[in-house]
């Protein structure tokens, strides 16, 4: 079959390219309008989250268990009385019995309040102990979230600035996602029946503001930063400097969740 | 201040051991005895319909006398089924959000569609297929309500000739071969809702569905002979033994595969032995004693199993009064069990925390939305719905084709 290009058909095929270019920014609009208008999200107007890739990095070796950033997220957020958007866990390894064999003994962990008003003196003998620490824990950001996909109705959504946010206006209480999130981030608030989590504060990282809990962290041991505008100078970029001279790990990695938030110096013991 | 009382007073309690997530902490499971109804209601629905679909597809002659009863029970738990899921919601008034903007990734929204295909496209159509013919002469004959109900529900068809009454005949077949993989699905996606759960090593697992379609394929068997053998004794006629003994048949041989895959799961999880198996044996051995080691494996399957088994062998032997009396006892034994199942799964799960360093224990409460008399109403309500039918649909004094 033997084709003729004709200039007229040349010409249509280009009028096409580009009013295809010409159609895209309105069509984009367009859909980030019908976004904003089925999802509710604490974000301003003006606030692009196709700009931005939010990431939360912790030291464990920093944390010391103070307890100030679960009070300040809880102050911030409201959470409700005896719910955590994040909190605190101590890990306390013990010295292993020497005819056991064992390169240590139990581990014992708690989390009392929380971690919101820090921790109370040990019980076990010091001698006893190989070794403790505190690790922060928050949603974890899934990049393949099992609680996004298994929602019935799309409240909860992975934004495409990395934060996993829950539509209260949407969601219908059915708790399965609570069931599905293998590191008990959420929880059902007893107020408005809607599932609840960690948003990054939300409302304060769209507005270049950092979340509640690493504002106030006295020990840096929470990190925050947008990957998409890091700070020019590479020495100065906290989030870039903590990847790369930190060994991260990330929680329960064998589920395949890819989480967001970095660990650095995290114990086996730590689910 | 009532939550604060509330919080102090589990922290009190002895409620929870070793190390349990902070939102963990919660006086009550997430899922509790209501979401444990539910696939049990689910599973009856699918195993009565699997009942009635021996005499259509499989034709087998010998079961017809439970065709319409079967039919008819699965229809009267099925239009319950959802109820236990709509109390559980936080939001009820927004259980419509499933049907109207899906999240097709979710499995609990595919319910909804597998449920009302189920129900729209598969029960109704084939009961009124296979009652047509009835309704258009039982509303020639009867007056008052039911000639009302019964002249409703011919929907204006009234050709009785016989091309009509073939076509009949041929979409309830069809229907009916349809039916059983909706059936098969429809109880497949509750045990996936579970199954799917990887964050929970007590559910996370391939053979979930395939395990609550051989429990629900056996609890809705159950269910069919205990329903026959009630309205038998209610109505003061004798069973049928011959459909009596070919039920029971077709349920122990359910039984032995739904054992043998339970079994095998078991037998699995042991062998593979992977991260939280401790927990799980710890759950199942101590925590779940009662409900799962007594009332799911001795109580809900052996004890049934011998029953039904040496029936099997020595029917011919033992009087039929005899007879009807361990078939009653074993699939009372049985619809126990099956509920034990559903238990053991759905608060099993939730006794032991996603850390895999503590257990919670599950203190149920009487009244309350997610209380005992609650599960009780809605286990009950079905049963109710299905004396109505029977009023109307199986009626003794009215012809029946």
């Amino acid at each position: 079959m033997s084709q003729t290009i004709t200039r007229r058909a040349v010409l249509k095929n280009l009028a096409g390219i580009v009013g295809g270019i010409l159609a895209m920014p309105a069509a984009r609009t367009c859909k980030a309008a019908v976004q904003n208008a089925l999802a509710s999200s604490p974000a301003p107007t003006g606030y692009d989250p196709f700009k931005h890739k939010w990431l939360m990095a912790l030291d464990v070796d920093r944390c010391i268990g103070c307890g100030l950033c679960v009070e300040a997220c809880c102050e911030e957020n409201g959470v409700p009385e005896g719910h955590w958007r994040t909190w605190i866990e101590r890990y306390v390894i013990k010295k292993p019995d020497p005819a056991s064999g064992k390169a240590r003994g139990e581990t014992i962990v708690d989390s009392p309040d929380g971690g919101k008003k820090g921790f109370p003196p040990l019980l076990i003998p010091k001698e006893d102990i190989l070794k403790s620490f505190f690790v922060p824990k928050l949603c974890n950001l899934c990049d393949h979230s099992p609680c996004t996909q298994v929602c019935p109705v799309g409240a909860t959504f992975d934004a495409p600035d990395g934060a996993v946010l829950v539509d209260g206006k949407y969601c219908i209480g059915c708790g399965f996602c609570i069931q599905a999130c293998p590191y008990g981030c959420r929880f059902l608030n007893p107020e408005t029946h809607t599932a609840e989590k960690c948003n990054l504060c939300y409302h304060r990282i769209t507005r270049g503001l950092k979340p509640a809990c690493v504002e106030i962290c006295p020990s840096q041991a929470r990190v925050f930063g947008d990957l998409k505008n890091p700070v020019p100078d590479m020495e100065n970029d906290p989030l870039r400097q903590f990847i790369a001279k930190n060994k991260v790990e990330e929680l329960k990695p064998s589920l395949g969740t890819g989480p967001r938030v970095a660990y650095a110096g995290l114990d086996e013991v730590v689910r | 201040m009532h939550d604060t009382i509330l919080t102090n007073l589990v922290d009190a309690l002895p409620q929870f051991e070793g190390y349990v997530y902070p939102n963990e902490r919660t006086l009550h499971p997430l899922w509790s005895v209501l979401i444990v109804v539910y696939p049990y209601i689910t599973g009856l629905v699918a195993g009565a319909f699997i009942m009635a679909s021996l005499v259509r597809v499989f034709k087998v002659k010998a079961l017809e006398p439970i065709y319409r009863l079967a039919l008819l029970t699965a229809l009267a738990f099925l239009l319950c089924a959802t109820l236990p899921l709509l109390f559980h919601l936080g939001h009820p008034e927004r259980c419509f959000e499933i049907m109207m903007t899906p999240h097709f990734s979710s499995p609990m929204a595919m319910f909804g569609f597998v449920y009302a295909w189920y129900l729209m496209a598969v029960l109704l159509l084939e009961l009124w297929f296979d009652y047509r013919r009835d309704f258009v002469e039982w509303s020639k004959t009867q007056t008052g309500l039911r000639g009302i109900i019964y002249r409703a529900f011919t929907l204006g068809v009234t050709d009785l000739s016989e091309p009509a009454l073939r076509l009949d005949a041929k979409m309830g077949r069809i229907i009916s071969i349809v039916g059983i993989p909706s059936a098969i699905l429809l109880h497949g996606y509750v045990g996936f809702i579970f199954g799917s759960i990887k964050a929970n090593p007590w559910w996370g697992n391939p053979l979930m569905p395939i395990i609550f379609i051989l429990s629900a394929v056996v609890s809705g068997m159950a269910l069919c002979v205990f329903a026959y053998m009630f309205l038998c004794w209610a109505r003061r006629v004798t069973a049928d033994m011959r459909c009596l003994d070919l039920m029971i048949s077709f349920l122990f041989y359910a039984v032995v595969l739904d054992a043998a895959v339970e079994g095998l799961d078991w037998l699995h999880r042991l062998y593979s032995a992977e991260e939280g198996i401790e927990v799980l044996k710890e759950v199942a051995s101590s925590k779940l004693f009662y409900t799962l080691l007594i009332g799911q494996a001795c109580l809900g399957t052996l004890v049934p199993l011998l029953l039904l088994g040496t029936m099997q062998l020595i029917r011919k032997k033992v009087a039929e009064l005899n007879r009807r009396r361990v078939y009653f006892a074993s699939t009372v034994l049985i619809l126990i069990g099956v509920l034990a199942m559903r238990w053991n799964v759905v608060i099993g799960g939730q006794l032991f925390s996603k850390s895999l360093r503590g257990f919670m224990s599950y203190k149920m409460e009487f009244a309350g939305h997610e209380g005992w008399w609650l599960s009780l109403a809605l286990l009950a309500l079905p049963f109710v719905i299905l004396t109505l039918f029977i009023k109307y649909f199986l009626a003794q004094d009215l012809p029946h084709d």
